[in-house]
């Protein structure tokens, strides 16, 4: 058999009217980039205010803690999708779910985002965790002889700590957010894979779709690596172990 | 909240979803095991051509999502001419994804076992198949178990994504039986439920024997 490659098919017009299909890699890309990012900066925020809660000494905050991060990493996180797509809504006041389903701007947008945000938190939670009891103990005890109040030592003595050595381990969940936001196409998100997608099945040229989206997702994964590498080197801790090597 | 009337209608089709994702993890597993223990081998291999082979397909699976090579795979099986069915032909694209994920936690298995094991055992005259065999692999295997494991958890999760192309696995039936009966709030409820039933308990087991191994070692 011979196969056809005809490259010059990205500054052809596309169908869907989105203009040429080159365009429509780049939208979907851009929707990747932007649902990655959105909810990395959920997932930092809520993981750490989790992690931290699942090492203080006071119990049912600690439970609380370990609770969100086992729901999280137990279920799929399509099922995930699904559930704050379909169901959510439906669970919240009547007036607060009608606006969901009508009025919120973006709604495969932002329900993407806040679902990968939540989900990449619980494995965030579990890097932080283990960032803070990495420390040695006598940082805290320290801290709390010297007079220190409990949110001072966290504020002021192990989490300035903990966030450095938590970099590294933090990388790959990095790399990650921007594969799994490839999932969020099932409620309909028009990221990089959809948008791939749709152009196997208008332009029927198979193999340069693919191997266009492929390379993007590779450049994607190169230069996130190379950006958390740089990071890493800045805010090595000298002496700690998961700090510098 | 959840039908269970509903429920146990469906039950049959709900049941095949849950054999056919498990079956799925199981032949994933077991492929993947296999296939990322060669390719962790060549990787770790003084022959450059070999390890630079295994570097590059554990880098190129490891930087794209696996829904897109469920894509891959989707579209060019049919473009070769190999219509098998994309029910079938999952088990390929997740036996050979999951490889890459595999063969990195072997080779850190692997490099976690100190090199006198391997000087010694060359210095007793085993082969190269033989040290990987009686000592090299045994050894690491017992110390990368609990992350093996913990993989396929992930997998099995992971699994659920071939509801995008339509397969009826345990999350696509639970779509079908959804659509059908106008029942997506109970139905996708109940599907978000039944995996945190499977895994959670699974995830629980799994640590207890990365603390009981731990110790041993």
């Amino acid at each position: 058999m011979t196969i056809n490659l005809d490259w010059g098919i990205f500054l052809q017009e596309s169908p869907t009217g989105d203009g040429p299909y080159w365009t429509m890699l780049a939208t979907g890309l851009q929707w990747t980039l932007a649902t990655a990012l959105t909810g990395w900066a959920i997932a930092l925020l809520v993981g750490s205010i989790v992690g931290v809660l699942r090492t203080v000494p006071y119990r049912p905050l600690a439970l609380l803690g370990d609770a969100y991060v086992e729901v999280f990493r137990n279920i799929p996180l399509l099922v995930q999708l699904f559930f704050w797509f379909f169901v959510w809504p439906e669970l919240l006041p009547a007036e607060i779910g009608r606006w969901m389903k009508q009025d919120m701007p973006y709604p495969e947008f932002i329900t993407a985002a806040l679902g990968l945000g939540w989900f990449t938190a619980a494995r965030v939670a579990e890097q932080v965790k283990s960032g803070i009891l990495s420390l040695p103990r006598g940082q805290k005890n320290a801290a709390l002889a010297l007079g220190f109040s409990l949110p001072q030592t966290y504020r002021l003595v192990i989490l300035p700590q903990a966030f450095r050595v938590v970099i590294p381990p933090l990388t790959s969940e990095f790399m990650n957010i921007f594969k799994n936001s490839a999932a969020a196409l099932a409620i309909g998100l028009t990221e990089l894979t959809f948008q791939m997608k749709q152009m196997v099945e208008y332009s029927n040229e198979v193999i340069v779709s693919i191997a266009a989206a492929t390379v993007l997702y590779m450049m994607l994964a190169f230069a996130v690596n190379r950006g958390m590498a740089w990071l890493e080197k800045k805010a090595r801790v000298p002496g700690m172990i998961g700090g510098g090597r | 909240m959840i039908d269970w009337q509903l429920i146990a209608d469906n039950r049959e089709m709900l049941l095949d979803g849950m054999l056919y994702s498990l079956t799925l993890t199981g032949t994933a597993m077991a492929g993947g095991i296999v296939i990322g223990c060669l390719l962790a081998l060549a990787r770790l291999s003084s022959f450059k051509p070999l390890s630079l082979f295994a570097a590059g397909y554990v880098n190129l699976f490891r930087s794209v999502p696996l829904v897109l090579v469920i894509f891959w795979f989707y579209f060019l099986l049919p473009y070769f001419g190999l219509s098998i069915g994309p029910d079938k032909s999952v088990f390929i694209t997740f036996t050979l994804f999951e490889a890459a994920y595999y063969s990195e936690i072997i080779r850190a298995g692997i490099q976690s076992i100190s090199r006198g094991q391997v000087s010694a055992a060359y210095a007793l005259g085993l082969t190269y198949p033989q040290t990987m065999r009686y000592i090299l692999l045994p050894q690491a295997f017992r110390n990368m178990l609990p992350v093996l494991l913990t993989q396929t958890v992930v997998l099995f999760q992971d699994s659920s994504l071939v509801t995008i192309i339509g397969i009826k696995d345990f999350m696509g039936s639970t779509v079908v039986v959804a659509s059908n009966n106008g029942a997506m709030t109970e139905m996708y409820t109940f599907a978000a439920l039944a995996y945190f039933c499977v895994c959670f308990p699974v995830s629980m087991l799994l640590k207890r024997l990365h603390k009981r191994i731990a110790v041993i070692r």
